[in-house]
């Protein structure tokens, strides 16, 4: 199996790239891709550097251009992926329909994957996908479980990526507006969720408040570790009920579960964080290209590494098993 | 500027399902959409009323419309997104998938759940047949100015959302069940109490979301009283309106109004806050800075 590398900067794909990444996705320094943060990103000629560099390591690079093209602004989505075809990219990363439109018509040999973005959960919008605009492969949402994944590859001739480790969307990708709610930008639109510039902290007489757009989501003592105001991780009231109602503050890590995806047929293996350190990248890379290999090798899968890397030391497997629903 | 109810998002008892569209067969709107956008598991409580409603809103003289389910994962869900088109009336997709199985050359709706957030998507649904587009409640007025001045040239008719709960996520889990401690597949209906969400507050007590099942929503309930000449000017062609479980039918007729002319701007909120003082309304997907914000007049606390 293949395993997929965020790379939020230059020196990250280098990393990745050295520590056994088969394949590295990454964005322009712009609101084209859904990581759209300051100091994160590639400029073209470090697109084409990059590319290059990948290139000769054998490995591959996917640029991901997966927000959607704001009315009126569209010619700065078209020119990324005119840009991502001439640096040389194996393949751009798309969820607009009209952004797939485009890239069919105007680079019919651009290899197109369709972006978890797109949220395509089921076998007949991905075989939609694949006869209308030539889709090869989808990052698949995270709100699936393995046998759904493994269903989904008996009816498609589309490979599937699935994220391994990570941040954790819990709603459908690309249909989820809760930041935008609160604070005015939004994943679908700019490219940032529950974003650093509507975070506040604030001392509450002995507790650490933490706000997102001027909403209290989370609460803890002074001395412990405050997670990030992620909205879907927030801690909010229902009922007689106060706690994560939507999702506690965890990663996503399922790497115990790469045998049982690579037999449900998985092509690639996704882990998140375009924001994350170079030395996070490398590490997190190095551990599951091991257990890949152990896997390919038919040995036991290496495993326990990265649970010191996964927010609030707390992970789960998320949607993969059926149980979380 | 025509009125479209869109589909009821929350789990209503049948009778009070079918109640609903009785009234609403007397209301002055001019479109209908309805069926099960939310959860699939819903549907077989009322689906067999479905067809009588159709028809009694038909004669009613509107048009009637059926929504696809807003995320279509499982095969049973699959086969009910295929079954729609065979129902004989005009199909609003709130998925793609329903684009696998509309026929060729049938012309179709698409609702606001489906992601049009610029021309080429459009363009390009209108190549498919797209005829009516309700934009995603997420885009602010630029952009929906954009959209309806490149609409005319598709011939395509633009909504924008109107008023009610503003739907914000959808997701695999159920939120309802997980607060019941129950799994999805063993939710035994924890949503149905709350026939238009349940209340999600802050760590301050701010009310702030709604949950509903495998949905969740804005506890505010948009409102584009103030919004309306301008959305007019910009030639959007219908504004939607999201079914609640209380004083509706009224509701309708004080957009009417609005729409006609026979009451000012305003008139809307002053009356929804009369009604109900504790309501929250907003407008900021419109016009700014973010969805929960309100521009009209001071809200009652």
């Amino acid at each position: 199996m293949e395993i997929v590398c965020p790379a939020g900067t230059p020196a990250a794909l280098r990393a990745a790239v050295k520590a056994g990444a088969h394949t590295v996705y990454c964005g322009f320094n712009d609101e084209t891709n859904a990581r759209n943060f300051p100091g994160l990103n590639f400029d073209r000629a470090e697109m084409r550097e990059g590319v290059a560099f990948a290139h000769g390591h054998g490995a591959k690079v996917l640029v991901a251009i997966n927000t959607f093209p704001r009315a009126g602004g569209q010619s700065l989505w078209h020119r990324a992926i005119d840009d991502a075809a001439l640096s040389g990219a194996d393949a751009v990363i798309l969820a607009d329909p009209g952004l797939l439109d485009y890239a069919a018509r105007i680079n019919p040999g651009l290899r197109l994957h369709l972006s978890v973005q797109a949220a395509a959960a089921n076998a007949d919008i991905i075989n939609f996908y694949a006869s209308t605009f030539g889709v090869k492969r989808v990052v698949l949402p995270r709100v699936l479980s393995v046998p759904e994944i493994a269903a989904i590859n008996a009816e498609t001739e589309v490979e599937t990526e699935v994220f391994v480790f990570g941040g954790l969307c819990v709603m459908a990708e690309g249909r989820c507006s809760l930041s935008s709610y609160a604070t005015g930008l939004s994943p679908n639109m700019n490219g940032v969720c529950s974003p650093a510039s509507h975070v506040e902290y604030r001392d509450d007489d002995g507790a650490l408040d933490a706000k997102l757009g001027g909403f209290t989501i989370h609460r803890v003592a002074k001395d412990e570790p405050a997670p990030y105001p992620t909205l879907c991780k927030g801690c909010f009231s229902a009922g007689s009920q106060t706690g994560h109602l939507f999702e506690d503050p965890v990663s996503l890590n399922a790497e115990q579960l790469i045998p049982q995806l690579r037999k449900a047929g998985v092509t690639a293996l996704k882990i998140e964080g375009r924001q994350r350190s170079k030395s996070y990248v490398a590490q997190v890379v190095r551990n599951f290209r091991a257990s890949v290999d152990a896997l390919e090798a038919g040995k036991p899968l290496p495993h326990g590494m990265l649970a010191r890397l996964s927010e609030g030391q707390a992970m789960t497997t998320g949607a993969y098993k059926k149980t979380w629903r | 500027m025509e009125l479209t109810v869109g589909p009821n998002q929350f789990f209503w008892p049948a009778e009070n399902w079918s109640a609903f569209y009785v009234a609403l067969a007397e209301a002055p709107v001019d479109r209908v959409v309805l069926g099960e956008l939310v959860c699939s598991k819903r549907l077989p409580f009322y689906q067999d009323r479905i067809p009588e409603a159709l028809a009694l809103l038909a004669e009613a003289g509107k048009e009637v419309v059926l929504t696809s389910l807003a995320l279509v994962t499982l095969k049973r869900e699959r086969n009910l997104t295929a079954d729609l088109a065979a129902m004989g009336v005009t199909v609003e997709i709130n998925d793609l998938t329903a684009l696998a199985h509309l026929p060729k050359g049938m012309g179709f709706h698409v609702g606001p759940l489906v992601n049009v957030y610029n021309e080429g998507t459009l363009a390009w649904l209108a190549s498919l047949g797209a005829t009516r587009v309700c934009l995603p409640p997420e885009l602010p007025l630029a952009s929906v100015k954009t959209l309806t001045r490149a609409s005319k040239e598709l011939g395509v008719a633009i909504e924008v959302w109107g008023h009610g709960r503003l739907p914000l996520a959808i997701s695999g889990r159920c939120y309802h069940a997980r607060l019941h401690k129950r799994a999805k597949d063993n939710c035994q209906f924890a949503c149905e109490n709350d026939p238009d969400g349940l209340e999600v507050r802050t760590l301050e007590d701010q009310p702030f979301m709604a949950m509903n099942g495998v949905q969740t929503l804005s506890h505010s309930y948009a409102c584009a009283d103030y919004q309306i000449e301008a959305l007019t000017e910009a030639g959007v062609s219908a504004l939607r309106l999201s079914p609640q479980s209380q004083g509706f039918i009224r509701l309708c007729q004080v957009y009417r109004d609005r729409l006609n002319g026979t009451v000012p701007t305003g008139a809307i909120a002053a009356e929804l806050q009369e009604a109900s003082p504790h309501t929250r309304l907003s407008d900021g997907f419109l016009t700014g800075p973010s969805g929960v914000f309100w521009t009209g007049a001071p809200m009652s606390p």
